[in-house]
């Protein structure tokens, strides 16, 4: 619990001091690029939904399953959809 | 051996997304960052699937491929304009996610075969409280997102709802929450006697669902749009807390590492979103302020009795063409007219007669943090010649004209001098320093109570009524014909 705790507080101040320097032309990819990383609970949908062998953790898991792998692969793609359009004066 | 194996994998996709985040410093390199993010990401789920013993391969493959495809359809049939709602719907998946895995980790706990499953051990009251907390900012980020999601795409109405005594059922709701959380403590230590769906703790576990559920929907119907920006940068934040939570409750680093990276991110963008209207946090999410059309209350100072100059678009060609400066201030407005590709191209042909055009983005221009932006890079505009409003302030007084697409409060003298305003103290964009400024508008819209804008009626200011994008492909004909 501990130890979570440290890991939780660390990686917090390492996105507060990386996240800070971005511009706000960036905001919006920003946003939807990290709401992609938060997708992160396929993981632990994973690891719920498919190693526990208990029915009612594995229907609940899967549709966490399934909302979480939307917010990853829809999140990461339309942020590149945004940001392929930034383009500097030719 | 396999479980290091893993907790190196998660490793590498935590560096991955730090040094991917990290790359958004700059939009040169922000394309590949988001690569890099996505490839720690791929990382995760590969080491995830093929090197922990899966009970049930067929059904997870076939959930990312169902999650994968409707993700991947939304990401492509999305135009940017609809940008600000498909942001807050991924959100809502996302809290979604997070309150479901707790959900289905109450299950595991609680399974008839728990003890064998689980390896004899407990639910412990620890667990029972990160369960909780991750249910309930899951649930609030699902509802939360999907009343944004609702207000931004026009299905709910944008004005501020709000009934009298919400703050009286909000505080029962967070009371009912916290009982919950009670019985679910003190219900934790032994396995289910009744079974899974009727055991006290699934009950209270749903209880939780229930409050988060509620408050999420409270949260959000109150923000008027204008607002919207700082519920959309905080759901954000909330959607990374819930998946920080969840790795609490599995005690997986990957988790915790991604979800603070994304909470202290949101939290940021919230707090920029903030200061660039001079409002607290809780001034913004108390509700109330600014709907889609009107703001709320009124100068005291009212302007009434006073005209505007209206102007047609041959005299603004005219204008526009004799100008050494130009700047163009998008808002809201404009996304809302679609008329960004319109400005882009009245730029293009201003350039070709030896104008300086600039772009002067308010932070809290649009409905969520970056939204003008996104839509001019759209429109092909260089992203070199949008200024943020702390580098272009200055500019305004050597400005021959600056054009005012959609936007208002932000441009809003009133807010330098009038105390009386609801928006006294905003930092602004000194538009009215600019030798002429035209403001493209629908209508003056007589008659609702909304914040008067006193730079409609300066003597250099010339209103240019009709929809925006008509009235810049018009201007832009003129220009052509001179």
């Amino acid at each position: 619990m501990l130890s979570n705790l440290i890991v939780f507080i660390l990686a917090s101040i390492i996105g507060s001091e990386v996240i800070s320097k971005v511009p706000q032309t960036l905001h919006t990819p920003l946003m939807s690029g990290s709401n992609a990383i938060s997708g992160i609970t396929i993981v632990g949908a994973l690891v719920v939904a498919g190693m526990v062998g208990d029915p009612w953790a594995m229907y609940i898991g899967l549709a966490a399953l399934i909302f979480a792998t939307t917010n990853v692969v829809g999140g990461f793609l339309v942020t590149d959809r945004m940001l392929q359009m930034f383009k500097k004066k030719d | 051996m396999k479980q290091n194996l893993i907790d190196i994998a998660y490793l590498v996709s935590a560096i991955l997304f730090i040094y991917g985040l990290k790359r958004l410093q700059s939009p040169s390199t922000a394309r590949g960052g988001n690569r890099l993010a996505a490839l720690g990401m791929f990382v995760a789920v590969v080491a995830t699937l093929f090197v922990q013993n899966l009970l049930t391969p067929v059904q997870m493959l076939a959930g990312l491929v169902v999650g994968g495809a409707f993700g991947a359809l939304l990401a492509r049939r999305v135009e940017m304009t609809g940008m600000p709602e498909l942001v807050a719907a991924f959100n809502g998946f996302g809290g979604a996610a997070s309150a479901l895995v707790a959900g289905a980790e109450v299950a595991r706990f609680l399974a008839p075969n728990a003890a064998e499953l689980m390896g004899g051990s407990v639910l412990s009251g620890a667990d029972a409280v990160t369960i909780s907390l991750s249910i309930l900012i899951g649930m609030i980020t699902f509802t939360g997102s999907f009343i944004a999601f609702g207000k931004l795409s026009g299905r709910i109405s944008g004005n501020p709802i709000v009934f009298p005594g919400a703050r009286l059922v909000t505080v029962v709701i967070v009371l009912g929450a916290v009982g919950a959380l009670a019985v679910m403590v003190s219900g934790a230590g032994d396995f289910a006697t009744p079974g899974f769906p009727a055991d006290p703790v699934v009950q209270a576990a749903l209880g939780i669902a229930a409050a988060g559920a509620l408050l999420g929907i409270l949260l959000v119907l109150p923000i008027g749009g204008a607002d919207m920006p700082v519920v959309v940068a905080l759901l954000n934040s909330y959607s990374g807390l819930a998946a920080a939570a969840t790795g609490f409750v599995l005690d997986n680093t990957a988790l915790i590492v991604s979800g603070a990276l994304v909470g202290a991110s949101g939290l940021i963008l919230t707090t920029i979103m903030c200061k660039a209207m001079n409002r607290s946090l809780l001034n913004v999410l108390a509700g109330g302020f600014g709907g889609d059309s009107a703001g709320q209350g009124g100068s005291a100072s009212a302007v009434a009795g006073q005209t505007v100059n209206a102007t047609t678009p041959d005299d603004v060609a005219i204008l526009l063409s004799y100008a050494s400066k130009v700047i163009f201030v998008p808002g809201y407005g404009m996304a809302v007219a679609q008329a960004q590709h319109a400005v882009r191209e009245l730029a293009d042909e201003l350039a070709k007669k030896g104008v300086v055009v600039k772009y002067a983005v308010h932070p809290v221009a649009g409905r969520m943090p970056g939204h003008m932006n996104v839509l001019l890079a759209e429109a092909n505009v260089p992203y070199d010649q949008l200024y943020e409003m702390d580098e272009i302030n200055g500019e305004f007084e050597t400005t021959d004209v600056a054009v005012v697409i959609g936007a208002n409060d932000v441009v809003n003298p009133a807010a330098r001098h009038d105390t009386a305003s609801p928006i006294y103290g905003m930092p602004i964009l000194n538009v009215d320093q600019a030798a002429t400024t035209i403001v493209l508008k629908r209508s003056m819209r007589p008659g609702y109570a909304g914040v008067d804008n006193e730079l409609f009626y300066n003597a250099n200011n010339q209103m240019l009524f009709g929809d925006a994008k008509e009235s810049i492909t018009e201007v832009i004909n003129e220009i052509k014909a001179l």
